[in-house]
């Protein structure tokens, strides 16, 4: 038997294994590719090719039903963690100029205590997509949204290119021995909201999340409860939304004011 | 006789070093994010533990184990010095300093992407060439392996390969071909992305590549664990091995059929078709085939040895067993784990059951049953065993050993049934923080406390045996003579041409793969629009 060559139909090794392997294989290809498929009614296959199709996983068309819009806009920035993290020197002084019209609120140095955002040091990409969904819509502010609708897409980058070359100058209200309310280290897990440090800095940094440090606490407040209303929703993918909503009025303040006095 | 004692030794001494190592971190990971520790730290840490101890664990301590051992069998089975013995030692340093290079960034925080590491999320490049480093090490002795198998075939025509051989070969041949997707995945997919050549990922396609390493690789973890049942085992407690053709024929269906099964880890992925997740689920139970044999087999020549020792009566044999040897305990207490780990595995193996498991610590305690138990206290017995041949001393601190073993059977049931418990409970896996304070969490409270205190005992364990080796490195000296493998109840003067090669079960396990994995990786290659923008984790820091 063992003189005999493996690969041969004679050799009873090479005829049972190829065959039993070769069986199993096809069994369970018909069933799972043309049996299972046909048992489940709500598959609503056309027949065979269908079922095989659908099975293997090939791409099929969605059943056409008209899809809900929104009925306002949402926010079209695709945001990457690498984004606008590289400016050169003449975007950063166009954004000089440009950014002399937005020192009456933000300060001539992008730091001012008028309870709008301190952008010296705000991440590029932050400072982008907002000006962004200001000039599409997607946020609206009476003050804000004149300014961006002039804004051409190069503007933009520079400005928010300005802010992110300025130095973060800490708050008055800098005191780094306070201690961080849970919601910003563990989150709440069974309210389904995430550490806020795990976005916004303190652990980690995610592309789009402003860093809030040294913001004014009563603009991150009107912010969260902003969110929470709906009033703003240019969050993608309506993450803080439904942070927002789950958040006591107790923890909304207490992170308002933790935030504030960091650095 | 073994020639190479530093080359082997080499590998068994680093192997349990990183296994030491990996070992803390994981008692540190169970203490942590228990009830007995109040959250007081980064959770980034954890994140940072678990990718160094699964890489640890997962990648490079087995995969030491799996060469030295393999080099011990070429020499103790051959009877011949191993061919190539520069290349097993350029293998043996490129996975040292792979091991370096992958923990350098994972230690920095840079590369927090645990062992599995599935995109999008992408860390520093230096990670993934490590772990790669580590793979073409192992893959140098996947080929010395098969070059010393072929040289001993053509010096020895007609004549079978010694059991242990051909079962190291096969582990060896799996391992080859099932590292190739993960190879592929980092290689083609990930490396551009974490280099910054790309920013967007094809998340999909690189978990269809994971899979078909993350499955079989956990047989290749298995094989030194068999050979150790097969051929050491029946040696250890005076006895015979039941039957060499049910043996051969475990580790040729491992080969087969281990391999085209990867995706029921994907079962609750979108891009695979439901049909090829049936037809993966089908093959995967056929893997329970080869562990059934040998869980028959095994028992067969425990009850040889047994009755040959004087055992009486249908059940009587048991208790003659000589249990006080470590080898004896390691073998009974590995196959209750893989008992225990194997029902568990037909769950998840099983399309609809897997729903109610999936990604919950059940799954965590699965594979801690199967691998940090029935496998490693194998490689325990394996290192205690081969321990004398190395270093030309005796090792006859058996009283230690058995504690030793019997604390890690204990500590590993302790820690892994809770585990599973918690996970049908719905406790998610991988996650640093739980708020036990929560009414809806509150009762799996009382059970993480007992895994975490398993998870101590482990560690309790691990100390122990790698006390008993150093040891073992100043014990009274003495020749331990030749190393010798467990003898076959029928020695077989020739067998079938089939049971002595792997040219057809190659082809099997290649044409399976072409079957099972075509075309889900060709659709996916051909699709446009499935690559995702990477999120790379440590970035901004």
């Amino acid at each position: 038997m063992s003189d005999q060559p493996l690969f041969s139909v004679r050799n009873p090794w090479f005829g049972i294994s190829v065959g039993v392997t070769a069986a199993i294989a096809v069994l369970s290809a018909v069933a799972g590719l043309i049996w299972l498929p046909l048992a489940q009614p709500d598959l609503k296959l056309a027949g065979v090719w269908d079922a095989i199709c659908s099975a293997a996983g090939v791409p099929r068309a969605a059943v056409q039903e008209a899809s809900i819009k929104p009925d306002f806009k949402t926010s079209n920035v695709v945001m990457t963690s690498e984004m606008l993290t590289k400016a050169d020197q003449v975007s950063i002084g166009r954004g000089a100029t440009l950014a002399q019209r937005c020192a009456i609120c933000h300060g001539p140095q992008g730091v001012s205590d008028a309870h709008s955002p301190n952008l010296a040091g705000q991440f590029a990409a932050v400072t982008y997509k907002e000006l962004n969904d200001f000039k599409t819509g997607a946020r609206v502010s009476v003050v804000m949204s004149p300014f961006a609708a002039a804004m051409s897409d190069q503007d933009m980058k520079d400005v928010a290119a300005y802010y992110a070359f300025l130095p973060r100058v800490p708050s008055n209200s800098l005191d780094t021995g306070r201690p961080a309310p849970a919601v910003v280290v563990t989150g709440a897990p069974m309210r389904n909201i995430p550490p806020c440090g795990s976005c916004h800095g303190d652990i980690d940094n995610k592309a789009g999340s402003p860093w809030l440090g040294g913001q004014s606490a009563v603009y991150i407040k009107a912010q969260i409860e902003a969110f929470a209303s709906g009033a703003r929703r240019n969050d993608i993918s309506e993450q803080m939304r439904n942070i927002a909503r789950q958040m006591t009025a107790e923890e909304i303040d207490q992170v308002a004011h933790y935030y504030e006095a960091q650095p | 006789m073994l020639t190479n004692k530093r080359l082997i030794a080499a590998h068994f001494w680093l192997a349990f070093i990183v296994f030491g190592a990996a070992l803390v971190l994981g008692a540190w990971q169970m203490f942590v994010r228990s009830p007995l520790n109040t959250w007081h730290f980064n959770p980034e840490f954890y994140y940072r533990s678990v990718t160094a101890h699964g890489s640890a664990m997962g990648y490079v301590f087995p995969t030491l184990i799996a060469m030295g051992f393999g080099y011990a069998i070429t020499e103790a089975s051959l009877a011949k010095a191993l061919v190539g013995r520069r290349w097993a030692w350029a293998g043996f340093f490129l996975v040292a300093i792979g091991a370096v290079v992958a923990m350098i960034p994972v230690s920095l925080g840079l590369a927090s992407v645990l062992y599995t590491f599935y995109p999008p999320m992408v860390g520093n490049p230096f990670y993934y060439i490590g772990v790669v480093m580590v793979v073409v090490g192992s893959w140098i002795w996947v080929a010395l392996m098969v070059i010393n198998f072929v040289i001993w075939k053509r010096d020895n025509p007609g004549k079978p390969v010694p059991l242990a051989m051909y079962a190291n070969v096969a582990g060896c041949l799996l391992w080859g071909w099932t590292a190739v997707g993960a190879a592929l995945e980092i290689l083609f997919l990930i490396l551009p992305v974490a280099l910054g050549l790309k920013s967007t990922i094809d998340a999909g396609l690189a978990r269809v590549f994971f899979s078909w390493t993350l499955h079989a690789i956990v047989y290749f973890w298995l094989i030194p664990t068999y050979i150790a049942y097969y051929t050491i085992f029946p040696r250890a407690i005076g006895g015979r091995l039941y039957s060499d053709a049910m043996a051969r024929i475990s580790f040729i269906m491992f080969v087969v059929v281990a391999m085209p099964i990867g995706v029921h880890h994907l079962f609750a992925d979108p891009q695979v078709g439901a049909g090829f997740k049936f037809m993966h689920s089908v093959f995967t139970g056929l893997v329970a085939l080869p562990t059934l044999l040998t869980v028959f087999t095994i028992c067969a020549s425990a009850e040889i040895a047994s009755r040959l020792r004087g055992g009486r009566g249908a059940f009587g044999w048991i208790g003659a067993l000589p249990w006080s040897n470590p080898i004896m305990l390691a073998t009974a207490l590995s196959l209750v784990m893989l008992g225990f780990g194997g029902a568990g595995g037909l769950i998840n193996m099983s399309y609809q059951l897997d729903a109610t498991v999936h990604n919950t610590q059940w799954i965590t305690g699965h594979f801690h049953l199967i691998f940090g138990g029935a496998i490693v206290i194998m490689y325990f017995a394996i290192a205690y065993d081969l321990w004398p041949h190395l270093t030309g001393r005796a090792l006859d601190s058996f009283g230690m050993m058995c504690t030793q073993l019997w604390l890690w059977f204990i500590g590993m049931i302790v820690t892994t049934f809770p585990w599973h418990y918690v996970g049908i409970l719905g406790m998610p896996r991988r996650m640093a923080y739980y708020d036990y304070a929560n009414p809806a969490i509150s009762p799996q409270a009382l059970s993480v406390t007992m895994s975490a205190i398993g998870g101590f005992i482990l560690l309790l364990s691990g100390l122990l045996f790698l006390l008993v080796l150093i040891r073992g490195q100043f014990g009274a000296r003495g020749e331990a003579g030749a190393y010798r493998f467990a003898v076959p109840l029928h020695m077989p003067a020739r067998i079938p041409l089939a049971l002595n090669s792997f040219g057809l079960w190659l082809a099997l396990m290649v044409g399976l793969t072409v079957v099972n994995y075509g075309f889900p990786i060709a659709q996916l290659m051909a699709l446009n629009e499935t690559s995702v923008p990477a999120v790379y984790v440590g970035a901004g820091r």
